[in-house]
């Protein structure tokens, strides 16, 4: 037997226009917990990707157990022991959980589906494991971190040695994480050899025995977990020192700015998903909305920002009711948006960034001149000043092609507009998703300031950490619904996960 | 070289070019394949484009002027289809639309007061105005209650064909083919034009085109109206949760697709005939001018010089015949050109193909 489970060497994959992995070598050893640690676009998912034979290499080889292998396919992997569980499960959501866990490797019995040994079968991997979920229950009916659970034990089922978490906590809540960190280390101790891919320090510390750093494709290191600190983590993974904690001056909060009053809200296939929500956001606050996805968060942003009607309640701006305004009204009223999709909504791909930068207010002065006739070079001067202010990086200044700018340049240029109006009232919804460390700082520091000029901020995050750094009250969403509202030193991050999944506030203490 | 490469697959005008150069060349190839001699569809097409007879050395003026008379439908329904393609619909009404402009310059044409001028302004305004209305209500379907206005405008085709047969059989003098001639005051001819190109049917339709795509390019790249339309067509959702009036951009833009293609209508009726036509089919200008759209990718400058090329190719028909070349081989080409528009996105492909080869030279060279 060979140290390493698993041995990729020299690894290069390139796609157009990135090179996504640079001679990147990964050892794993057996029965170990093994970390890929790495900012977005560092090449984790792409490495692991080659080596459950997703995308090929195009150098480098891998060794499984010392021996060469040339991983063609997902199919090749599976064969080889090796199992991956994705960030979006892939189940069936109407089959039970049993169903999910055998489909593609039914056992037959003359023939016929053998729905009995099946389950028999899925119940022992279970037990086992102590991956506790229903085999009968349909995959819809059961929570995220379930969901989870069915998705390892399809790994399991196929017999795998070597499984791949792929940021698998991104949708669990903090308790959630706690029990899938037990879980890691029941499955190292019944043997399994365990890749995890994640940015979070925190959980590397928790359960990984060795961590593998990536930065821009690269391979910067393997280190013992227990060696190094979170600091030293954060620094490998960025390259030079990290702050995690924002400076936030105390604020006087002023008069209400924004008032939800009992919001009702339906999607458009007719589920009610903000049920009877209120609540305030003072001028210099920042309000934060806590919640796993899913929970109500775009319908509620859709109501105040106009893109749905609401069924029921009333959204003030400034004591003015916005709920039969347009959605340039709203706008004109002072109400700012920086969208959770900034390529969906946020920004115009095609347009240069002096058109996006006027997106809201082109047909105002000074753009529009007479006859309707639009002033492009005032554009061009008022986003080249954004472009200083903001720090925005292009390639040909205000005339460049949003499309072509990195995410975060993207989202600064967003920033840049939705604080340029002066709006009373700032949405922002995940400001900070998909962007490196130095945008995340840049963007969290840029809506401290504007609380600091008094507005008023409404801050909606899947990331506790985000909502716990930023915000001075948290009110925690579940099923459409604000479970509690919180000042931010009176609350703890576990107390609020427990909030997420629906408890009430009275019920933790 | 490989910049140049590079910047030319990127330039959407440039791929145009080469989309139509490559078009030519295969009709090129088919027209020596069927035995003829491409040389002779080569010497059709000059003729048609400088009015010059190579084989026999003549000069007649009068067959640039009918190139530029069959480009203005074109023209006119390619800006038609570019319009609304900007703010992201896909305009097949173009036919409908034309149709009925063609209708109510005829019917204005042989009804209404015969003072001269303001009898074929009106005419020509009855056009535009019932081209907008039959596009704009495809765009009140489309923004308000969600119908596809690619459905609702091949429907409207039809619409718009049969009820023109039955408007024009009520029309004075209408036998199962034509009207009663038209008044002198209905016409757009201009005898200046018919005095310098030996009596072409050039007419002041010509003006109406040019003015035509002053208005597109005006609308579309200068004005907050445009501005709106385009933040639309790229992108719905940003522009909606901007605030734009994106209800409103749409159905503006189909109203002014149509009254484009509705203008073409007009200026056919009363410029390239003296009496009504009741039509027994569709005329084609009105999807000819989808792919001088495609063609010319959308732009005022880009449709203008497909819409041209379509209209060099239609008069050149009748000379090829002359020159034993078959006519059909200018469908084919126009066939061709479109297909080969379609392989746009191929090329983009082959792009990336050596760009990631590129690359990894590069990497592999460290």
């Amino acid at each position: 037997m060979s140290e390493y489970a698993i041995e990729m060497r020299n690894i290069t994959k390139t796609f157009p226009g990135v090179v996504a992995n640079d001679m990147v070598t990964l050892q794993v050893k057996h029965q170990e917990i093994h970390a890929l640690l790495g900012e977005n676009g560092a090449g984790k998912s792409t490495l692991m990707s080659i080596l459950f034979g997703s995308y090929s290499a195009d150098s480098g080889s891998i060794l499984l157990d010392g021996k060469p292998r040339d991983i063609k396919n997902p199919n090749v992997a599976t064969s080889l022991g090796i199992g991956m569980v994705h960030q979006h499960f892939k189940l069936v959501q109407n089959y039970t959980v049993a169903e999910n866990i055998v489909l593609g490797m039914e056992p037959t019995k003359g023939g016929m589906l053998d729905m009995k040994s099946a389950r028999a079968r899925v119940a022992k991997l279970s037990d086992q494991y102590a991956l506790k979920v229903d085999p009968d229950a349909l995959v819809e009916d059961i929570t995220v971190g379930q969901q989870q659970r069915v998705e390892i034990l399809k790994t399991l089922y196929r017999n795998a040695n070597i499984i791949i978490f792929d940021e698998p906590t991104a949708v669990l809540t903090p308790q959630e994480v706690d029990e899938l960190m037990d879980i890691l280390k029941k499955l190292r101790s019944e043997g399994k050899t365990i890749v995890l891919i994640t940015h979070k320090l925190k959980e590397i510390k928790e359960v990984a025995d060795r961590c593998t750093v990536l930065r821009r494709g690269r391979c910067i290191g393997t280190v013992i977990v227990k060696d190094v600190s979170e600091q030293d983590l954060a620094e490998m993974m960025v390259g030079r020192a990290v702050k995690f904690e924002i400076e936030k001056p105390e604020q006087q909060v002023g008069k209400v700015m924004l008032s939800l009053q009992n919001l009702q809200v339906t999607d458009q296939s007719g589920i009610v998903r903000v049920k009877d929500l209120s609540l305030d956001v003072h001028e210099g606050e920042i309000v934060g909305i806590a919640g796993v996805d899913g929970n109500g968060q775009s319908e509620l942003l859709g109501s105040i920002i106009g893109l749905l009607p609401l069924s029921g309640g009333a959204i003030l701006l400034d004591g003015k009711s916005m709920g039969n305004l347009s959605i340039r009204e709203r706008i004109q009223a002072g109400l700012g948006y920086i969208p959770e999709d900034r390529k969906k909504f946020g920004v115009v791909g095609e347009f240069s960034i002096a058109e996006n930068t006027a997106l809201k207010n082109y047909y105002l002065s000074p753009y529009r001149k007479r006859f309707g006739v639009l002033d492009f070079d005032a554009m061009k001067n008022e986003a080249e000043n954004l472009i200083k202010q903001f720090d925005i990086r292009s390639a040909e200044g205000a005339q460049t092609n949003t499309g072509s700018l990195s995410g975060g340049n993207q989202q600064k240029v967003i920033v840049a507009r939705e604080i340029s109006l002066s709006p009373k009232v700032l949405v922002v919804a995940q400001p900070t998703r998909g962007l490196d460390v130095g945008a995340i700082e840049y963007i969290r520091k840029r809506i401290i300031a504007e609380r600091g000029k008094g507005r008023a901020i409404l801050l909606i995050s899947f990331e506790l950490d985000e909502i716990m750094n930023l915000c001075d009250r948290i009110a925690t969403l579940s099923k459409g619904s604000i479970v509690a509202v919180n000042k931010q030193n009176e609350v703890t991050e576990y107390e609020i996960g427990l909030m997420m999944a629906g408890s009430k506030k009275e019920a933790v203490r | 070289m490989k910049l140049t490469r590079q910047k030319l697959i990127q330039s959407d005008g440039a791929v145009s070019v080469l989309v139509v150069v490559l078009g030519f060349l295969v009709g090129t190839i088919l027209v020596a394949l069927v035995g003829k001699n491409p040389l002779n569809m080569y010497k059709a097409l000059f003729q048609a484009l400088s009015g010059y007879n190579i084989d026999n050395g003549r000069m007649n003026i009068r067959y640039i002027a009918e190139t530029l008379n069959y480009s203005v439908p074109f023209i006119l329904c390619g800006l038609s289809m570019g319009f609304a393609k900007r703010v992201g619909l896909f305009n097949i009404g173009g036919e409908g639309q034309y149709i009925m402009g063609l209708t109510i310059a005829q019917a204005i044409a042989l009804l209404g007061p015969q003072v001269p001028v303001l009898h074929w302004l009106l005419a020509i305004l009855g056009a535009i105005v019932i081209g907008s209305l039959w596009g704009g209500v495809v765009g009140i379907l489309k923004a308000k209650y969600e119908v596809s206005e690619v459905v609702s405008t091949i429907m409207l085709n039809y619409v718009a064909l049969y009820l023109s047969r039955i408007i024009c059989l009520q029309l004075p003098g209408a036998t199962t083919y034509k009207t009663a001639n038209f008044p002198e005051t209905a016409l757009i001819g201009n005898t200046f034009f018919q005095k310098i190109t030996n009596n072409s049917l050039l007419n002041n339709g010509i003006f109406m085109m040019v003015i035509a795509v002053l208005v597109y390019w005006f609308i579309m790249e200068k004005t907050s109206l445009g501005y709106g339309m385009r933040a639309t067509g790229f992108n719905k959702e940003a522009a909606r949760a901007s605030g734009i009036p994106v209800v409103k951009s749409i159905s503006i833009s189909m109203a002014i697709s149509g009254a484009f293609a509705g203008l073409a209508g007009g200026i056919v009726a009363l410029g390239s005939f003296k009496y009504g036509r009741v039509l027994s089919g569709m005329d084609n200008y009105g999807f000819d001018g989808i792919a001088v759209a495609l063609v010319g990718n959308c732009t005022a400058l880009g449709t203008t010089l497909a819409g041209f090329l379509f209209g060099l190719l239609k008069n050149s028909q009748a000379l090829m015949q002359g020159k034993q070349i078959p006519k059909e081989i200018t469908f084919i080409i126009q066939g061709l050109i479109v297909i080969f528009i379609a392989l746009r996105s191929a090329l983009k492909l082959y792009q990336e193909y050596l760009d990631k080869k590129q690359l990894q030279k590069e990497v592999g060279i460290k």
